[in-house]
């Protein structure tokens, strides 16, 4: 049974390397290929889920041991797989919705010609990240943490045509490196402590370790997940993300790649609980990102990027629970799966609603889609309700686990982390009703206006359904994408009740991440109560200011909070102030101190021997008798010196 | 009479020899005196071969005798052919090795 | 001098003959360095070689002696004469230094370089010798010859290699290639007409007939002396004598003799009067 589990990896890595390598030959047939070894993962998942859940809880991790990759002496880093209810919960979420996502790509992509390439690209994606969840040891990991950086680089800027593209896949690029940089020295400085960095040794003698030590490794695994997870201060990637085709965002930039820093942060758990410093600076990370993508979501018009912004916070909320330690672990995962479904469940439907309106991303533009697209509007309206909490739904039960875990760490920590995540509530539920009502409700906007034409049109998809520049005519999707929406919808409605009924998913889980309740200060029922008063705040706040009156077809000036969220909360100008500025001011003062200092030495002593050379080239005359001169002269010596040596 | 008188004679007659390389200009008579330097030192291994008692001084002084023939013979070959380009014996005129 | 004797002591005639002709040795050296003339120079390095070649027998190295009288004295020193005479036998050399320093330095590089040297035998105070009678009980030519083809044998065809390289060097150094056919006579003349210089032959060297010797140039009506007339290699060596001023000289005064003897007075043209002016 364990032999199986190399066998994650191989089927979507076969995938991208005949996609990639097999050229147009393959064209006609490389979507479904592409959608069939991701499947087949999948149903490999599925097995070996099944004959994990044969086991004792205690017996439940399997590994397996492929082959000895760098054997140098103390320095052992073996290729070997792990499989335990961690990683087999990220194996059914990415191989799963992955699968599904391929589907909806199969029409979504339809009309694009390098949609092959697409299709290698996701199953490269797919392997890489498997690989990251299987890894046994942090260097393997490692390996699988930028084989996902590679793939999201490459579908960000799928599109490369656009300049835009080209330029935010380039920024994801960099911005993620910064967050490898800590994921590398946090793997070197586990070595120096611990001899090996093989997760069983590790977690295991991680309390023998200084808290020193831990709190350094801690942050440094914090700076890894902020890169790969789009936590302040490394989120300003994720937004310019969305130039990548809709499918990429979901599965990618919604599902599962982003939540691989929650990942890194729940399977060091060993290493956070030992220190407090680092698990505070995690929960403050997760409760401002919370917030900051909560405000940027609020105020985008384009329905991507207020999608993305709303990815943003609920990984915050997944950060903060993943801080508070054994108490919220379980409910960061619970949450990653609930996610992973509505969000990829909202990406889909706002990829559909693109589909129907020519690309168009503008809410502003959309308006009273409802008649239109009904099967996007109830899976899209699903995927809202869950969301925002709504009673019954996943989120409800997987956000409602995090606000009480916030309140439960005690103290006054407990009643600002718990604020801070009941506020976080309130926004969601504004901006998600934002989305929905500028998206489905309200007159339509888009009549007499012509839309943007798609820049290159065989590149973007449903190019056909355009009049020559003229209006949109909005249309259900077909059913390869449909199909994945419903399937979607489903698992968001029904997948919080089923986790969170009979604990499944608490007890499926704590033998890996351990758990703990918290003594929380107010009961569960009123935090219930105050998240759905915070719920209903949100949701009328949001029918007051965009369902009650018509949407102005363009956006008002709004207040400094709405310019500002506008411009991302001016992250862009930060960093080019701070980092860009000041790398510039830094090269700039590195390069006078190279050409004052260290050229001022090496030209200063270059002119001084070409001084001393000109002054002793006059004694080479050029006539042989004054070199004989001092040839004798130097014989002399030499008897001299030798006739002295005798004598003494 | 000490036959160390001869070396004293050897010593005198190169230190000439060499000042004479020194002084003159003329290619032949710089090489004239070169000629005088390697006699001296011929005379100072017979002196020595006669004061050791064996015969090896007078080897060394026979060699020398041959090595400085074949110099001789390449020596003047050489001032020949420079003076045949340049016109003139003089040593100072090779004087190009200078900036 | 019996070979006994020169083993296991000196005679007094050794010593008379070691002054006298050290002195001859020292005078004859210091003449080298010190002649303008190259065959003045090359003359008393002979001599030189000539007395060295007395101390050779004198230390009982009889075959080496008469080597440097006859391979050193005899060969090389007529190579050196030749090569003078090459280059030119009359060039004398400008002993004026034209290196500031050279001379003094020199001196003082030899003076104490000397000192050191003969500061350094003394200082050995090497006051016994063992002297070459055993060394030469079998014959001095003899014993060299042992020594050179046994324990020297590869030094001497070591030796025997360095002279013929030697002699080719000196080939290839003096040889010149032709690389174009030589010039026929006619072709030369061709040549001069085509030039336009000196169509008719060079003018003749010497004067009169006292002076016809060909490094005499000829003179010009002028009295000035015409250098063509000179062979070339004369006129690079510098080698021209110049003998206008005494032509000039001795026509002058012939040419006084002539008046002389036609008693021509060198008087002021007369004053006479014209027959108009005697008419008045």
């Amino acid at each position: 049974m364990e032999n199986l589990i190399a066998l994650l990896i191989a089927a979507p890595l076969l995938g991208a390397v005949v996609l990639l390598l097999g050229g147009r030959r393959l064209d006609a047939v490389g979507h479904w290929v592409g959608t069939l070894l991701s499947t087949a993962s999948f149903v490999v998942g599925l097995v070996l889920f099944a004959g994990l859940l044969g086991k004792d809880a205690e017996h439940r991790t399997w590994t397996q041991h492929l082959w000895s990759w760098i054997p140098v002496g103390d320095f052992q880093a073996d290729v070997t797989l792990r499989l335990d209810q961690l990683s087999m919960t990220f194996v059914l979420l990415i191989t799963g919705v992955g699968s599904l996502i391929h589907l909806y790509s199969i029409g979504y992509m339809e009309h694009d010609e390098r949609r092959r390439r697409f299709f290698g690209y996701l199953n490269l994606f797919l392997a890489a990240m498997l690989l990251l969840v299987l890894a046994d040891n942090y260097l393997l990991l490692y390996v699988g943490w930028e084989g996902v950086g590679l793939a999201s680089y490459l579908l960000i800027g799928f599109w490369q045509h656009k300049p835009s593209a080209a330029t935010a896949a380039k920024k994801a690029f960099l911005v993620n490196r910064v967050g490898d940089v800590g994921l590398s020295i946090a793997i070197m400085l586990m070595f120096t402590t611990f001899g090996t960095f093989a997760f069983g040794p590790v977690l295991e003698h991680a309390g023998d370790a200084s808290e020193g030590r831990l709190t350094a490794i801690g942050l440094m695994l914090l700076l890894a997940a902020c890169g790969k997870s789009a936590q302040v201060p490394l989120q300003s990637w994720l937004g310019d993300a969305m130039e990548g085709p809709t499918p990429v965002s979901a599965l990618i930039h919604a599902a599962t790649m982003v939540t691989a820093g929650v990942y890194l942060i729940v399977r060091s758990a060993a290493i956070f609980n030992g220190a407090p410093d680092a698990q505070l600076v995690v929960t403050v990370v997760g409760g401002v990102t919370l917030l900051f993508g909560a405000i940027v979501g609020c105020a985008k018009d384009d329905i991507k990027k207020a999608l993305a912004g709303s990815t943003m916070s609920q990984i915050g909320y997944m950060v903060l629970a993943a801080g508070l330690g054994p108490i919220g672990y379980v409910f960061a995962i619970m949450h990653l799966v609930t996610h992973g479904f509505f969000k990829a469940g909202l990406f889909l439907g706002a990829g559909s609603v693109m589909h129907g309106m020519n690309d168009e991303v503008d809410m502003r533009k959309y308006g009273g889609l409802r008649k239109y697209m009904p099967i996007t509007f109830v899976t899209f309206g699903l995927g809202y309700l869950a969301i925002i909490g709504f009673p019954g739904l996943s989120g409800f039960f997987s956000k409602d686990k995090i606000i009480e875990a916030a309140f439960a760490k005690g103290g006054a920590e407990g009643w600002i982390l718990g604020g801070v995540a009941l506020l976080g509530a309130a926004i969601t539920a504004f901006y998600m009703t934002r989305v929905m009502l500028m998206t489905f409700f309200g007159e339509p906007r888009w009549k007499n206006q012509p839309t943007k034409s798609p820049e290159a049109p065989s590149a973007e998809p449903a190019a056909e359904h355009q009049g020559a520049h003229g209006e949109p005519h909005p249309h259900e999707s077909p059913r390869t994408m449909t199909i994945p929406m419903i399937v979607l919808a489903v698992g968001s409605v029904a997948g919080g009740a089923f986790f969170d009924v009979g604990d499944r998913f608490l007890h499926w889980l704590e033998p890996v991440t351990g758990h703990s309740e918290g003594h929380s200060p107010l009961s569960a029922l009123t935090v219930t109560g105050a998240t759905m008063v915070c719920l209903v705040l949100g949701v009328g706040l949001a029918w007051a200011q965009y369902g009650r009156k018509p949407v102005p077809a363009h956006a008002p000036r709004g207040s400094v909070l709405t310019r500002a969220a506008r411009r991302d909360l001016y992250q862009d100008d930060f960093n080019h102030v701070v980092l860009v500025r000041g790398g510039e001011h830094l090269t700039r003062s590195l390069v006078y101190v190279d050409h004052t200092l260290v050229d001022g030495v090496v030209n200063g002593s270059a002119a001084g021997f070409g001084g001393l050379s000109g002054r002793l080239r006059r004694v080479q005359n050029g006539f042989a008798r004054s070199y004989a001169v001092s040839m004798f002269g130097g014989a002399a010596l030499l008897v001299a010196a030798t006739l002295l040596m005798r004598a003494v | 009479m000490n036959p160390v008188n001869y070396l004293y004679l050897a010593a005198l007659l190169f230190t000439i020899g060499a000042t004479g390389v020194l002084i003159r200009r003329n290619a032949i008579v710089v090489f004239m005196c070169v000629e005088l330097m390697l006699n001296a030192c011929n005379l100072a291994f017979v002196t020595f071969s006669r004061m050791h008692g064996n015969l090896d001084g007078q080897i060394i002084a026979f060699f020398t005798m041959v090595v400085a023939a074949a110099e001789v013979v390449v020596g003047l070959a050489i001032i020949v052919s420079l003076f045949r380009t340049r016109h003139s014996a003089s040593v100072d005129d090779a004087s190009l090795m200078k900036l | 001098m019996s070979t006994q004797l020169a083993a296991y002591s000196t005679s007094t005639g050794e010593a008379v003959q070691f002054w006298i002709l050290g002195s001859v040795a020292v005078i004859g050296a210091l003449c080298t360095v010190l002649m303008r003339r190259a065959v003045h120079s090359a003359l008393c390095l002979a001599g030189t070689m000539i007395v060295l070649a007395v101390f050779y027998l004198a230390n009982g190295a009889y075959f080496l002696g008469v080597v440097q009288i006859v391979v050193y004295t005899g060969a090389i020193m007529m190579l050196f004469l030749f090569v003078v005479m090459l280059v030119g036998v009359t060039a004398a050399d400008s002993l004026k230094e034209t290196i500031r320093g050279q001379r003094w330095l020199a001196l003082l590089c030899g003076l104490g370089f000397g000192v050191l040297l003969l500061g350094g035998i003394a200082h050995a105070s090497l006051t016994q010798f063992n002297g070459t009678g055993q060394a030469n009980a079998g014959g001095n030519v003899e014993g060299l010859a042992t020594l050179i083809f046994t324990k020297y044998v590869f030094a001497f065809e070591l030796t025997g290699a360095l002279l013929i390289t030697a002699a080719i060097g000196a080939m290839v150094l003096t040889h010149r290639e032709r690389t174009e056919r030589a010039k026929t006579q006619r072709e030369l003349a061709a040549e001069r007409v085509r030039e336009g210089k000196h169509v008719p032959p060079l003018p003749a060297p010497g004067v009169y007939a006292r002076h016809n010797a060909v490094d005499i140039a000829g003179l010009l009506p002028d009295g000035t002396p015409a250098e063509l007339s000179v062979s070339r290699t004369l006129r690079e060596r510098g080698q021209i004598r110049d003998v206008s001023a005494q032509a000039l000289g001795d026509l002058k005064a012939l040419e006084q003799r002539a008046e002389e003897r036609l008693e021509r007075t060198e008087n002021t043209p007369a004053t006479f009067k014209r027959t108009e002016d005697a008419a008045q």
